[in-house]
């Protein structure tokens, strides 16, 4: 056994005993140790990519001395790792980048609290991504939904208490749903590791019992998941929730939160129900449905939103519409689209995050995006940041957001029943996407007015923001091209990583 | 807005003014007890100085007994308010109060900043200020709110309702229905008697040397599982703390209102219950040795740390009831709380760890399991189950004191 399978269990371990530790800790060395904590787990996911890509297989590790069905088991392969380590950039560059805010918005006591908070809500999304055991998966999902809450309300400012408590409610649904898939998936299979739970699966749908029990656990365990993750019809926790919290908590919640659980809805549909099984139970049409309204509902709310940072957080609404709706195609290609925009929705979520707190910083920290006439000017790299990620949310070539659009409708051609339809919402939901993305980059490029009703062209100077959220908007900057640029080798990856799921 | 309002005799104003006044005791309406600070002041100028030297005279035979126990700290005024016997004794808490509460309303201010003495009748003004406009959002000002006028809203309101109803009785019936496709509980050709739990049962003994199989399943089979529940109670703590501590430096205006909220909880104790402290007395020992038994002994008989912890946790809380914060403090502060918790987490990662990494590759990890049966025995099991018994404990004590005063 190689070394480096140790990896994701010392990654899921370190986030952990770092949380742990941070409890004692004042509140910058809890920072320190948090992002040295997701730096070096970013390593090892690396690690563990390369590990895999050079075996060409994924491989499962004992959690304790007892062997699969009795002990526990984490599992990683080439999407784990990929997903992992795109996690823990996107976390360490939104911490980054929010730095000045949290140190700002979170009282001074309360400091490695919020620390504590990222440690646990990264060694969660890990747990999440690596899990080969229900039971865990259910256990990090807790763990994930607490940890969520407490970055919301760590601000206690505004509506951020009003939004964590909506948050917590509908999470604590979602999460009770899920509980109850898993609690009756054993009382059918008896089981609660995958792998294991997976054959008993299969001699249940080929020996045609518990017809329907398995159609509400499919049922049960996707809409818990996709409560969430917010998809359309719950979705009514996401604009309060991103929109009030602490900038590194928002970028932190709409980029990984949501995807953690969708990254495990995917797992599950692989590796315990079965891909056949869940496209014939036709719970695939239903998500399918819920994403392509959620992308144009959550576009239309955009639309009419005026608060900037709910603008872009009706703007995850509609893009988790648009994974649902390649989960929903339940062909592989599908799948790969919807594991890509996954990706590209948390590099370019959280780059949007970011970037619009150097933008507020220019621009008096008003709520209205009318206010940031001309802030583009005043902080030029927050301004190319941000018109970088509206671009590529509305799929302008070269970026991430194109390529994924591009996954979504060449998908689409080999499901011919539903062909139709996504072209026709990938279509409006573009336009609508360049509605208010654009408006907002336009915005940003307008001259700003004077008090006396000019327009002022010059702007002396202009604010520096701090050298972290330069940074962070930087390789944000760089994550999104790169996605953009050279994805073929990631969808490659993603393939085979969905490959080593069956 | 209403005809009612019109006749003066029946109005709330009138209702009000007599509460406030203290000629009636609205407590027995249901209406909330607490008055904001601002009307103490006004209270002082209704109560004739006559009354207040009454209810001195009065005061002994209510307070013979329970002054001298009051004592510390000059609380006595507002630890009588908490027994109103009548109007007289609630006229008297209210005229104590009056001098008393104004004083302690200022005191922490002066404590704080003593800089400010000179702003600090601007910000009296200014505090009396924000109470009238807090007074106007007492409840007997917002019932009078006729919900009428918004008709959409009414009408959402009862749509909403009616919506969420039939979704929860379509969720329930939905359940049922599946349940009804269930395997029958209890039948022994269940799927979930298969070689999983055939293999806890029958060689649970000599692989994790727990005579109760329930421990060993969750404290090492599936260790990693609990090792999560465990974090899971830490970071519900951590959120309770986020949500409930009163930050010391903080100096906004909402954090003030809460740490005088929190003074105010103080200041009802000690409460000095004789049958609540007797009873204490006898029980708290009892229920922490029998906590501790209940930790000790999870892998020999029924019981673990989760069960254990909760016991000693609420025995801790009772005597934290009996005799009050500065008791408990003397060997139950933050301080312990945080150690407490590091240790025992810290611990449980540590040793699980090194299970874990010896398990997956396939070494020996050398940790002895003893006889079965024996109170050492069964490897880490005891250690780890004193770890979580401890977490949980600290846990529960903590949300108690969080949810009282917002600090430990």
């Amino acid at each position: 056994m190689s070394f480096v399978q140790n990896f994701p269990f010392f990654s899921i371990i370190i986030a952990m005993f770092s949380g742990i530790v941070s409890s004692v800790l004042p509140g910058k060395k809890a920072r320190n140790l948090s992002l040295a904590a997701i730096g070096l787990t970013g390593v090892m996911s690396a690690a563990v990519l390369g590990f895999c890509l050079k075996t060409g297989e994924s491989y499962t590790y004992m959690m304790g001395h007892f062997p699969a069905p009795w002990g526990n088991e984490i599992r990683a392969g080439v999407l784990e790792g990929l997903t992992a380590l795109l996690f823990e950039i996107v976390m360490f560059l939104s911490v980054i980048g929010g730095l000045k805010y949290t140190a700002a918005d979170v009282e001074e006591s309360k400091q490695n609290l919020f620390y504590i908070m990222i440690d646990l809500m990264l060694s969660s999304l890990l747990a999440l991504v690596y899990t080969n055991d229900l039971f865990t998966a259910y256990v990090f999902v807790e763990i994930n939904t607490i940890a969520g809450c407490g970055l919301i309300m760590i601000r206690q400012k505004g509506r951020s208490l009003s939004s964590a408590i909506r948050y917590m409610i509908l999470s604590q649904l979602g999460s009770g749903l899920f509980l109850i898939g898993l609690s009756l998936l054993y009382d059918v299979t008896g089981h609660l590791l995958m792998s294991p739970a997976k054959e008993a699966v299969a001699l249940i749908e080929a020996s045609g019992s518990y017809e329907v029990p398995m159609l509400v656990i499919t049922a049960v365990v996707s809409v818990g998941l996709g409560i969430k993750s917010g998809l359309y019809p719950f979705h009514y926790w996401i604009p309060d929730t991103y929109g009030y919290a602490t900038p590194a908590a928002s970028a932190i919640l709409s980029g990984l939160v949501s995807k953690g659980y969708i990254f495990l809805l995917i797992k599950i549909f692989y590796r315990v129900l079965g891909r056949e099984n869940v496209v014939a139970s036709h719970i695939v049409n239903v998500l399918f449905v819920f994403g392509i309204v959620g992308m144009i509902m959550g576009s239309l709310h955009a639309i009419a939103e005026k608060d900037t940072r709910r603008m872009i957080a009706y703007s995850s609404v509609a893009q988790i519409g648009y994974i649902y709706m390649g989960i929903g195609l339940g062909t592989q290609a599908g799948m790969v689209a919807a594991v890509f925009h996954i990706f590209t929705h948390s590099a370019t979520k959280a780059l949007l995050f970011i970037s619009a707190v150097g933008l507020y910083e220019a621009s008096g920290n008003k709520k209205d995006y009318l206010s940031l006439r001309g802030a583009g000017y005043r902080n030029p790299l927050a301004g190319i940041g941000f018109g970088i990620g509206a671009l590529s949310m509305v799929g302008f070539p070269m970026l991430a957001g194109f390529i994924s659009k591009l996954l979504f409708a060449t998908s689409a051609l080999q499901s011919p029943h539903k062909m139709f339809l996504t072209l026709i919402a990938l279509a409006v939901s573009t336009v609508l996407n360049a509605v208010y993305f654009l408006r907002l980059v336009i915005t940003l490029y307008r001259p700003a007015v004077s008090p006396e009703g000019h327009e002022v062209l010059e702007h002396a100077g202009g604010t520096k923001s701090s050298w972290n959220l330069r940074l962070a908007v930087l390789c944000f900057l760089v994550l999104n091209v790169v996605l953009g640029m050279f994805s073929q080798p990631i969808v490659n990856a993603i393939g085979q990583g969905l490959m080593m799921f069956d | 807005m209403s005809r009612r309002k019109d006749n003066y005799d029946t109005s709330r104003w009138l209702k009000f003014k007599k509460w406030v006044d203290g000629e009636v005791d609205l407590l027995a309406d249901g209406m909330e007890a607490r008055v904001p600070e601002g009307t103490a002041g006004r209270e002082k100028a209704c109560v004739p100085e006559g009354t207040a030297g009454r209810e001195k005279a009065l005061a002994p035979e209510g307070k013979a007994g329970r002054g001298e126990a009051l004592a510390p700290e000059g609380k006595a005024g507002r630890g009588e308010a908490l027994a109103p016997e009548g109007k007289a004794g609630r006229a008297e808490a209210r005229a104590l109060k009056g001098k008393a509460g104004r004083a302690e309303a200022r005191a922490p201010e002066g404590n704080d900043n003593q800089a400010r003495p000179k702003t600090e009748a601007m910000s009296q003004a200014a505090y009396e200020a924000v109470q009238e406009e807090e007074l106007k959002k007492l409840p007997i000002f917002t019932q009078g709110y006729d919900k009428s006028v918004d008709h959409g809203l009414a009408l959402f309101r009862k749509f909403y309702r009616f919506m969420s109803v039939l979704l929860c009785g379509g969720l329930i019936l939905v359940l049922l229905w599946t349940v009804a496709y269930l395997p029958i509980f209890g039948n022994a050709g269940n799927p979930d008697n298969n070689e999983v739990s055939a293999r806890y049962i029958e060689r649970g003994l000599q692989e994790t040397g727990a005579v109760n199989i329930v421990t060993g399943m969750i404290l090492d089979y599936r260790a990693f599982d609990t090792f999560g529940e465990s974090c899971v109670l830490f970071i519900a703590s951590c959120c309770v703390l986020v949500l409930l501590r009163i930050d010391a430096s903080s100096k906004d205006s909402q954090t003030e209102k809460r740490r005088k909220e929190a003074a105010y909880d103080r200041l009802y104790e000690p409460k000095n219950d004789i049958i609540l402290q007797k009873c204490a007395c006898i029980l708290v020992p009892v229920i922490l040795i029998f906590g501790i038994y209940i930790v000790l002994n999870g892998h020999l008989s029924p019981g673990g740390g989760f069960s254990g912890g909760a016991v000693l946790g609420s025995g801790l809380i009772l005597y934290l009831n009996a005799f009050g914060f500065q008791k408990t403090e003397r060997f139950f502060t933050e301080k312990v709380y945080r150690r407490t918790t590091l240790c025992a987490l810290t611990f449980y990662c540590l040793a699980k760890s090194y299970s874990f990494f010896t398990g997956a590759n396939h070494m020996n990890s050398g940790i002895p399991l003893g006889t079965p049966g024996a109170i050492l025995s069964s490897g880490l099991i005891l250690p780890l189950n004193i770890c979580v018994g401890l977490v949980v404990a600290c846990t529960m004590y903590a949300f108690y004191t969080l949810f009282r005063k917002g600090g430990m």
